[in-house]
């Protein structure tokens, strides 16, 4: 069992009991706030500078040569906890450039009304897709102005300016082995 | 009666009606914006109309200095739902916030705002709406009917927190009451010792302190004085018929648009004419400073220097009462109650009795 | 001037008639403060300001808060069902009765005239009445009236009060001695 120390307490001074001083002591402290900084952000002109690794609403990204990064391979929607991801896969043109990437999404909806910004899917993503960015106000005034569709989601996530283009290497290598004569599966 | 005197003093008690409502208004923005800045905080600086915004300078001035702000409230207020429960008792529920918000402006009448010195004779009058011989009893009398508000607003709302609200009020009057009426005693012992024979009119109060204010004269009746009007305007630290963190809001919790406006502005009005009062009685009115004589020339320029004076002593008492809200965390009731009964009637009897004992003595001499 | 004192009247005697009949213990006591605050006007109606101004200070603003404070503490429901037993009404009867009968004893007769009180000095004697009365000596000559001629009438307000204090000491003991009783018959 531990040990209790009883602490003696002292019996109030008359000042302590009067409340006096107490109060004097108070009004120094809020009248000496009154004359420093305001820590008021004025908000919609002012925004606050967010720290690194914030999670805001999640965004879809293009690389830096635009091409949509998302293969739509559904890992988001699957880990996401309050279902808020619907994806619909689609096939890119085989006449396209990157027809290699064989899938992209035809559409891609995240119901901001359902999302709880927990960042799994931007963990979950192997294809380093989806971030949450430093948006952190969405309003709407209906339900469905809250579901951000495909093309509102690349809007918000811009570009990421990664350099490491997996699926050009990817093809300069298929393309190095059909040339040395292995034919890829 | 003749009608055009009577007309004129309708008409003057029309003005001075609307003069305090709108200090009463400003002192709501005197609140948010002291507050905001104890706080750190900016407080209302974004409510503007289209007639005042493109002003050059001023537009942005006025907006940041949040001055629309208290039409917009009122507006927000008259344009609420008002809703009345279906379990309150109807006639005390729409009488009490009336029975709040008359009493404390029915002392206007009486509280005296500057002066008018006659340029022919040199005669002072104080400019006041009705003189009254009576004026510091009558303010006294009218201003403890306004507890009726609360305790009835408590009790015919029919729930619990108003009633508790309600119950709290009425115990806390009955005990502020006696030392608050006791504190002001001294003042006029000492205003119509034996050779002067002042009255007790709110008006020869001011008179009397042309040279030395009663702050100085009679300390502990002012503190006294003070603490009771912080307690029968229901402001913190004696907040106790609202109390909203224990009583969510005390006696107007039942309370919506309108009626909680008339209750809201009750209680600033009581706010605006309890500082008034401490003004009064213990900052020599709209007399200049303590050992100075008066500098406002005869005629009407002197009046309104006055009145300008007065108004900002009284601006200034209401800063203070703002002050003390936003620095003290409320007392418990119960402490509420040692204090009243057991610190503050104690202080203001011997006060009462160790002053009539100066006069006297002052009188032997 | 007549119609003001119709006016007040009314505002006098009809709350506190509806104070009477009333069942419901708040409702009767605002009624209580209305009739105060009505007989307050009369005062004023009369020139007797500082006694209206001391009406509504001590009445209405003082002892009726106290009266709301009990009467919100008790159970209204309760309240409103208790009906006067028989003895209580016949002596609420008799009283009124003999009430009356003084009234008009001492209206129909020379009533207390000749007595000694008549005989001391009256607020008017108060020495130098003569002149207008400032407000100070008006509240001194009220106070002369009461502690000379009206001396009598003073103290028997004063032992009223005394009256009901003990009735009130009593009836507190006595259910706090039942009650000990009650305990220590369920003790043994």
């Amino acid at each position: 069992m531990a040990e209790t120390k009883v602490l003696e307490r002292k019996p109030l001074s008359l000042a302590e009991r009067s409340n006096l001083p107490q109060i004097v002591s108070g009004l120094k402290t809020t009248v000496s706030h009154m004359f420093r900084k305001k820590v008021t952000l004025q908000y919609p002109e002012v925004r606050p500078t967010l720290p690194e690794g914030y999670r805001g609403v999640p965004t879809l990204v293009h690389d830096p040569h635009g091409r949509e990064k998302c293969v739509s391979c559904q890992l988001c929607e699957f880990v996401c906890p309050p279902k808020a991801i619907r994806i619909t896969p689609g096939e890119i043109d085989p006449e396209a450039e990157t027809a290699h990437v064989e899938k992209a999404p035809k559409e891609f909806e995240i119901d901001m009304l359902r999302c709880i910004y927990c960042g799994l899917c931007e963990e979950v993503c192997p294809e380093e897709a989806i971030f949450l960015q430093d948006v952190y106000s969405m309003t709407g005034y209906s339900r469905e102005e809250m579901v951000n569709n495909k093309e509102k989601l690349y809007e918000l996530g811009g570009t990421l300016p990664d350099h490491h283009y997996k699926w050009d290497k990817k093809r300069a290598a298929e393309d190095a082995a059909k040339a040395r004569g292995y034919a890829h599966s | 009666m003749e009608l055009v005197p009577l007309l004129l003093k309708i008409l003057y008690a029309a003005i001075m009606l609307v003069v305090v409502l709108t200090i009463a208004g400003y002192s709501v923005l005197i609140e948010r914006k002291v507050s905001a800045y104890q706080h750190g905080r900016i407080g209302p600086n974004r409510t503007t109309t289209p007639f005042i915004r493109p002003i050059p300078v001023i537009g942005p001035l006025l907006t940041r200095l949040g001055i629309i702000q208290l039409p917009a409230d009122g507006l927000k207020f008259l344009f609420k739902e008002d809703f009345t429960p279906p379990y309150v008792n109807r006639p005390f529920f729409w009488a009490a916030p009336l029975i709040a918000f008359v009493p404390s402006l029915a002392v206007i009448a009486v509280i005296p705002f500057g002066q008018y010195t006659s340029p022919l004779t040199g005669e002072m009058i104080p400019l006041v709406l009705a003189p009254m011989d009576l004026g510091v009893i009558f303010v006294l009398a009218i201003g403890s009917l306004s507890v009726y508000g609360v305790v009835l607003a408590g009790w015919g709302s029919n729930s619990k927190y108003s009633f508790l609200g309600g119950i709290r009020s009425s115990a806390q009057m009955i005990s502020y009451e006696l030392s608050l009426g006791l504190s002001i005693f001294p003042v006029f012992l000492w205003m119509n010792a034996p050779g002067s024979d002042a009255g007790l009119s709110l008006s020869s109060v001011v008179e009397a302190q042309n040279t030395m204010w009663f702050l100085i004269t009679c300390p502990l009746s002012a503190f006294l004085f003070l603490v009771g009007i912080f307690a029968e305007t229901n402001r913190l630290p004696f907040d106790m018929a609202e109390s909203e963190t224990d009583l969510v809001g005390g006696f107007h919790t039942e309370y919506s648009s309108f009626k909680f406006g008339l209750f809201f502005v009750g209680e600033y009005g009581a706010m605006a004419v309890g500082s008034a009062l401490f003004v009064l009685l213990f900052l020599g009115g709209w007399n200049f400073l303590p050992f100075l004589a008066n500098p406002w020339p005869a005629g009407w320029i002197g009046s309104v220097l006055s009145v300008l004076w007065f108004l900002v002593k009284v601006v200034g008492m209401i800063t203070f009462f703002v002050l003390i809200r936003w620095t003290l965390p409320r007392y418990r009731f119960d402490q509420v109650m040692k204090l009243g009964w057991t610190v503050l009637l104690p202080l203001a009897i011997a006060n009462l009795i160790v002053n009539a004992a100066a006069v006297a003595i002052h009188d032997l001499w | 001037m007549d119609i003001f004192f119709i006016l007040f009247a009314l505002l006098t005697v009809v709350p506190a008639f509806l104070m009477v009949v009333t069942p419901n213990p708040v409702a009767g006591a605002v009624f209580l403060i209305l009739s105060f605050i009505g007989m307050a006007c009369l005062f004023v109606l009369l020139e007797a300001f500082f006694l209206a101004v001391l009406q509504i200070l001590v009445y209405a603003g003082a002892i009726m808060v106290l009266f709301l404070f009990i009467i919100m503490l008790l159970d209204v429901r309760e309240v409103e069902k208790l009906r006067p037993n028989t003895v209580t009404a016949a002596a609420a009867g008799v009283s009124l009765l003999l009430l009356v009968l003084g009234l008009i004893a001492v209206l129909a007769g020379d009533g207390l005239s000749g007595q000694l009180l008549s005989a001391l000095p009256a607020v008017p004697d108060y020495p130098a009445a003569d002149e207008p009365l400032g407000l100070a000596q008006k509240v001194k000559a009220y106070g002369y009236g009461l502690f000379t001629k009206y001396m009598l009438p003073f103290q028997l307000t004063g032992i009223l009060l005394l009256i009901a204090m003990i009735g009130v000491i009593v009836l507190s003991k006595k259910r706090a001695a039942e009650e000990g009783a009650e305990s220590a018959g369920a003790d043994s």
